[in-house]
């Protein structure tokens, strides 16, 4: 393997000392002069029809400046993908969840601003509510969207291969049905906006998103400007895990209050209105029939999924999509039948988290794996071995895994374990599970249909060369992308990594798809890297010409110029270069080789200001069928995990004790932050596995918004995981890169519930895994004497 | 009616006008401009508004501000030292502690508590310390690493 200077290490996180220090801003830290406060008026009720809205008191009050509703904003419909734009800013004749946004005011202060909301008076007719699947989907079930039927908000129907044949083929048919709960994102800071529409006409939308392309476009259609008077601007994020990935209300609202008032408007959500717009992981129903021959070869797989979704599509219509797709890998599988359907509800609408639509696939397959293996009697980890895919292999769905470490990853936490020693082998109340997963790394298309890039990136220098100046419209959320890039620009251009200064997270900078499916390490890596190297040919274009010899001799490493022929003389190019720098103190040794900085100080004389751009596009994809662009990816990052868990069989506590994780992230950019996203990924699953559901009253509302009855993982609940980088070459990835963020997360939930059932010898096929549910599963298997 | 209240932030003598009902979280981010106090939840559930009072550390969003009448307030403004960041701050940084960041302040200062009263904790001190601080991206083993490497590094 090449040999980097710069990537391929550990380094720390650029933004990080400011994280540590407090100075870095994030939208709650930010004011602009003269800036007004806004507060939405969102529904009580879960279903509703509007029959009046009177705002005059709102109006009166000292200190409100602007009251609106649907009938400023407008009945532009949008949503997150354009085949079901399905919201506009504000309700306008019905309201279809408990938080369905109604008005929004702004006013001098907070206070002010929600007391004004408290004035408006809203007349509603209320309607009955559907609050589950069954209730949805029962006949003559209310209807939430005229448009669709049978509250079916999308519906998926496909096959590969030919399952049916395939079912006679084999010795071992099984059904199982598996159920997740809704989750929320629980990223710790709320989302929040500062709308600022100048006397120019030019509107800066600063918000804590992850997309801001796609927020800017959104805001420019519902709006009615041209999209280059909409700058969409991301200060520091404080997580997002996808529901951050769409357009909110609030932003939309914020800009009509600017533009109504022509002051700054500040909104943010409180904790409460986090769970409200939600937008996080749906609620999965898996049905999976899944055949095998005696030799354990896996032959056909059937899965029926109803994804309980809300009240608006969101992501849903990606989400419905994956939920099937992304059972096509890591396993040689030649026949596959999916059915899904998302089903709206009268709750918040559902949308993308961490491992978009595949996570209670993946626990629910993986689940009846263990299962399978168990009954032809052999051990889960030869049982995936014996399956797994390899690089180069290509699903039944047309997924070509480029690169797939999946084997490596399957033998690397099988040792790291001690799997052998331990399945089976623990005394009650203690046991090992193991799972497998992946992910894409960048989803293969836009969410509108274009043939835009979906990243640029420019670099300009410094005029005296020293700096290169990274701009991009990539979102920084936490994940550390900001320092990846930096990394990867600096081991393009040569230089060290203290020579580049990053910007992201702004439309104005360059257009990027932002921050979701794992995308920004490919894809912004990509167009870095091209950048960078464009910057770089310029640079030494000029030096050839100035020390009058060829091109392809010249070659940057480590901030100096490498002559690959004979050294020339470049004294009178130093010369020039110091004596342009009279005074200054940085200046190059007479004896130093000829640095990055002087050519490109030369290069700038001659050609002024010196600015490289690159752009990225994934080249063909698989799939020609319907649905096809949803799964489909330049790469695939795999990921394998044991956990060791014990289990109180007198309580029905779990306690997670020991995770051993693998994972192939291609080439890992930055070591420190590849496992960061390890680890982070396998909290976030133990939460799910463990502890979170989203719960609603009889009336739709929710009943846990908050972070101390909705409970994610603490410090106390979290294990120190094993985290094994398993390196593999991609193809189409920048340097061989590809991504860490989502596919680690996969194989988290059901490998915890693969080791419960080796503990405690019952199988859970329903989430999240409390003490009661575990022990209620433990005294129905004693009373029917399994146990 | 406000009060008028005086207060050290910081080693700085601190004197202001606040309202009875003004949160410790929103005089330090809104009158005083020191933002790096986050709110997370304003209820007392994550931990991110952690401050120091009197040496201790308390979500500044459940303590009012003329609670703090009196006693001294350190804020994450306040850790770093005269050479730079505090070794504990240099160890966040050094052992990818941090990711969004906006736990940080809170973990930060949970963390310094602890050192100060117990120098070379153990892992499980440190898990206890920070259990009232969420973190939704680390998974909390780096930043518990930090903690302990800032330990030594201070020993």
């Amino acid at each position: 393997m090449a040999s980097y200077s710069v990537i391929n290490r550990r380094a720390p996180r650029l933004d990080a000392p400011d994280k540590a220090t407090g100075r870095a801003k994030y939208i709650d830290d930010l004011s602009l002069p003269g800036m007004l406060y806004g507060a939405l008026l969102q529904s009580p009720i879960a279903h509703g029809r509007i029959l009046n809205i009177d705002t005059s008191a709102a109006v009166k009050l000292p200190g409100v400046k602007s009251v609106v509703t649907a009938g400023d904003a407008g009945l532009v419909h949008y949503g997150v993908s354009p085949a079901r734009y399905d919201e506009t800013v504000f309700c306008h004749d019905r309201v279809r969840y408990v938080g369905d946004e109604v008005a929004a005011v702004a006013a001098v202060d907070l206070e002010t601003a929600q007391e004004a909301v408290s004035l408006i008076k809203v007349d509603y007719e209320e309607l009955p509510a559907v609050l589950s699947l069954e209730e949805a989907l029962a006949e003559g079930a209310p209807r939430l969207h005229d448009k669709y039927a049978g509250n079916i908000c999308s519906e998926v129907h496909q096959e590969f291969g030919d399952v049916e044949a395939a079912f006679k083929e084999c010795d071992l048919i099984r059904t199982d049905t598996f159920l997740n709960k809704r989750q929320d994102g629980a990223f710790l800071e709320p989302n929040g906006v500062i709308a600022d529409y100048d006397l120019n006409g030019f509107l800066t939308l600063h918000t804590s998103t992850q997309v801001p392309h796609y927020v800017q476009r959104i805001v420019a259609m519902v709006l009615g400007l041209p999209v280059g008077k909409v700058r969409v601007v991301k200060p520091y994020v404080g997580g997002g895990f996808g529901p951050k990935a769409g357009t909110n209300p609030m932003e939309l609202a914020s800009c009509l209050l600017s533009m109504k008032t022509g002051k700054p408007v500040k909104m943010n959500y409180v904790r409460e209105q986090v769970f409200l717009f939600s937008r996080a992981r749906h609620q999965f129903k898996h049905t999976l029939t899944t055949g095998v021959k005696k030799d354990g070869s896996l032959m056909a797989l059937v899965n029926e999924c109803y994804l309980e979704g809300g009240a608006y599509t969101s992501f849903g219509i990606a989400t419905v999509y994956y939920a099937g797709s992304l059972l096509g890998a890591p396993y040689r599988l030649p026949n596959m039948k999916y059915d899904g359907w998302r089903v709206y509800t009268n709750k918040p609408a559902c949308g993308a988290q961490r491992g978009h639509g595949g996570v209670a696939a993946r626990a629910a397959w993986e689940q009846q794996l263990d299962l399978i293996a168990d009954e032809l009697g052999i051990d889960p980890v030869e049982f995936r071995l014996k399956n797994a895919m390899g690089a180069g292999d290509i699903t039944c769905n047309d997924l070509n895994v480029s690169s797939f470490g999946m084997k490596e990853c399957i033998q690397a936490v099988a040792e790291g374990s001690g799997w052998k020693e331990k399945r089976g082998k623990m005394p009650k109340g203690r046991g090992v599970g193991m799972a497998c997963g992946f992910f894409v790394s960048g989803a293969g298309y836009p969410i509108y249909r274009s043939d835009t890039a979906h990243s640029t990136v420019v670099i300009k220098l410094s005029e005296d060369g020293g700096t290169a100046h990274l701009l991009t419209g990539s979102a920084e959320i936490g994940q550390g992308s900001d320092t990846a890039m930096a990394m990867i620009a600096a081991e393009s251009l040569g230089v060290p990594l203290d020579h580049i200064r990053v910007s992201s997270g702004d439309t104005e900078y360059s257009v990027d798809l932002g921050a979701y499916s794992s995308r920004q390490t490919l894809m912004t890596g990509h167009a870095t890297k091209q950048a960078a190297e464009n910057v770089k040919r310029q640079v030494l274009e000029v030096l050839a010409d100035a020390l009058k010899m060829p091109f392809e001799e010249l070659e940057v490493k480590d901030g100096h110029i490498v002559f690959s022929g004979n050294t020339p003389d470049f004294s009178a190019l130093r010369t020039r270069y110091i004596k342009e720098h009279r005074g200054f103190l940085d200046n190059p040794p007479e004896d130093e080789a000829l640095t990055f900085k002087e050519a490109a100080r030369i290069a700038y004389l001659e050609k002024g200001t010196i600015v490289g751009t690159g752009k990225y596009k994934p080249g063909e994809l698989g799939g020609r069928f319907k649905g096809a662009t949803v799964g489909t990816s330049p790469a695939y990052g795999p990921s394998a995990q044991v956990v060791e868990v014990s289990v109180d069989m007198e309580t029905g506590k779990v306690t997670v004790e020991k995770m051993t994780d693998a994972h192939d992230c291609g080439l890992a950019i930055n070591v420190t932050s590849v496992e960061g996203q390890m680890q982070g990924s396998l909290s976030m699953g133990l939460g799910e596995a463990l502890f979170e559901e989203v719960k609603f009253d009889d009336k739709g509302r929710i009943l846990n918004a908050n972070l101390a009855e909705y409970k994610i993982p603490t410090a106390l609940d979290m294990p120190n995981v094993d985290t094994i980088i398993v390196e593999s070459d991609e193809p189409n990835g920048p340097f061989g890169a590809k991504e860490v963020g989502e596919g680690a997360i996969m194989p988290t939930i059901p490998a915890i519930l693969n080791a419960v059932s080796d503990a405690v010898g019952v199988q859970i096929r329903e989430l999240p895994l409390t003490p009661e549910r575990v022990y209620m599963a433990i005294k129905k298997a004693r009373e029917e004497g399994k146990l | 009616m406000k009060r008028l209240i005086s207060l050290k932030i910081n080693d700085q003598e601190v004197e202001i006008a606040v309202p009875a009902n003004r949160t410790l979280a929103d005089m330090l981010r809104m009158d005083l401009g020191l933002t790096g106090t986050k709110k997370g939840c304003e209820v007392g559930d994550c931990g991110s508004c952690t401050v120091l009072l009197d040496g201790r550390p308390v979500n500044s969003c459940l303590v009012l501000a003329v609670q703090a009448d009196g006693k001294a307030v350190t804020t994450i403004e306040g850790v770093e030292t005269d050479d730079g960041l505090h070794p504990i701050q240099a160890a966040f940084v050094e052992h990818g502690a941090v990711q969004c960041g906006f736990c940080t302040s809170g973990m930060i200062l949970s963390g310094k508590s602890l050192l100060e009263q117990n120098p070379s904790p153990d892992e499980m001190e440190v898990r206890t310390a920070i259990s009232g601080n969420l973190c939704r991206c680390t998974g909390y083993q780096k930043i518990v690493e930090a903690i302990r490497a800032a330990g030594e590094n201070m020993g």
